[in-house]
């Protein structure tokens, strides 16, 4: 009898090629909608699923150099924030709460948004730019992150996902 | 909790298979668990396995794929080289540690 016959072993589908796929399109470019992509597509690179992200749209300044580090959260038009809705445009209440976001998510050890690309890079994902949104910016390659594997149009992503899952934030 | 036999020893795991009891591990162990899943331990291997154990007992909770590239010093790229696919699940099983609860 060898030592490992009676193991009770967890299942890491190892020997399953399940070729899961997911494709995240992140669509906007305040700081708290930066975070779910990032999150949902860090966890399924943990789990194994190939993934590929689409920044498009406002999404593209958290791909843009001079950007992806100023992006702020505002209370305006957000019922969660739980501002009253009267105080949430006044001046000053953005970056208050923009600050405040960043306080809580630093303590929760979530790491900020440049950050949380290269982790997200290192563990496989795939990084795509939205050619329309380039054009529209007047932006081009040097302008934005390095980790961008490419500016591509929408037929070229939709061509690349083909059978993946798919998640429009 | 049921309990399973590792390396001729009767240890404790929750209903997948991960130890539950911090004590009952020890590197022989470790080896035995990294067998079971196919992982061939090296220095590296190990290195990162001693940071999880130190860390959970530090902290008291398994660390996440990026606690161990930003605190123990081994970056994400290679966390995945050597435990591939699912290195946050295979390294706590291996370190005979609950799966990390942390998001990221």
């Amino acid at each position: 009898m060898t030592a490992t016959q009676d193991m009770l072993v967890p299942s890491f589908d190892d020997e399953v090629e399940t070729g899961r796929k997911l494709a995240i399109i992140i669509s906007k470019g305040s700081l708290d909608m930066a975070y779910p992509g990032l999150i949902l597509g860090n966890a399924a690179l943990g789990e194994g699923v190939e993934v590929e992200l689409f920044f498009t749209f406002w999404g593209f300044d958290i791909i843009t150099k001079g950007r992806m580090e100023h992006l702020k959260f505002s209370p305006v038009g957000n019922p969660a924030a739980h501002i009253p809705a009267a105080l949430a445009p006044i001046p000053g209440m953005t970056s208050m709460a923009t600050h405040m976001m960043h306080k809580s998510l630093e303590e929760l050890e979530i790491p900020d948004v440049p950050e949380f690309l290269e982790l997200v890079k290192a563990s496989g994902a795939r990084i795509w730019a939205c050619r329309l949104s380039a054009d529209m910016n007047h932006l081009s390659a040097d302008d934005l992150w390095d980790g961008v594997d490419g500016i591509i149009n929408a037929s070229d992503f939709i061509e690349m996902t083909d059978g993946a899952q798919l998640l429009f934030i | 909790m049921p309990t399973t036999t590792i390396n001729g020893h009767d240890v404790t795991v929750d209903d997948e298979g991960f130890m539950t009891v911090y004590d009952e591990w020890d590197e022989d162990t470790g080896k035995a668990l990294a067998e079971a899943i196919g992982v061939d331990m090296t220095d590296e291997h190990w290195q990162v396995i001693r940071f999880l154990r130190n860390d959970f007992k530090d902290q008291g909770a398994t660390p996440t794929i990026r606690r161990v590239s930003t605190a123990g010093g081994v970056d994400t790229k290679k966390l995945f080289q050597l435990f591939p696919k699912k290195p946050a699940k295979k390294m706590a099983y291996i370190a005979g540690l609950p799966k990390p609860a942390g998001c990221v």
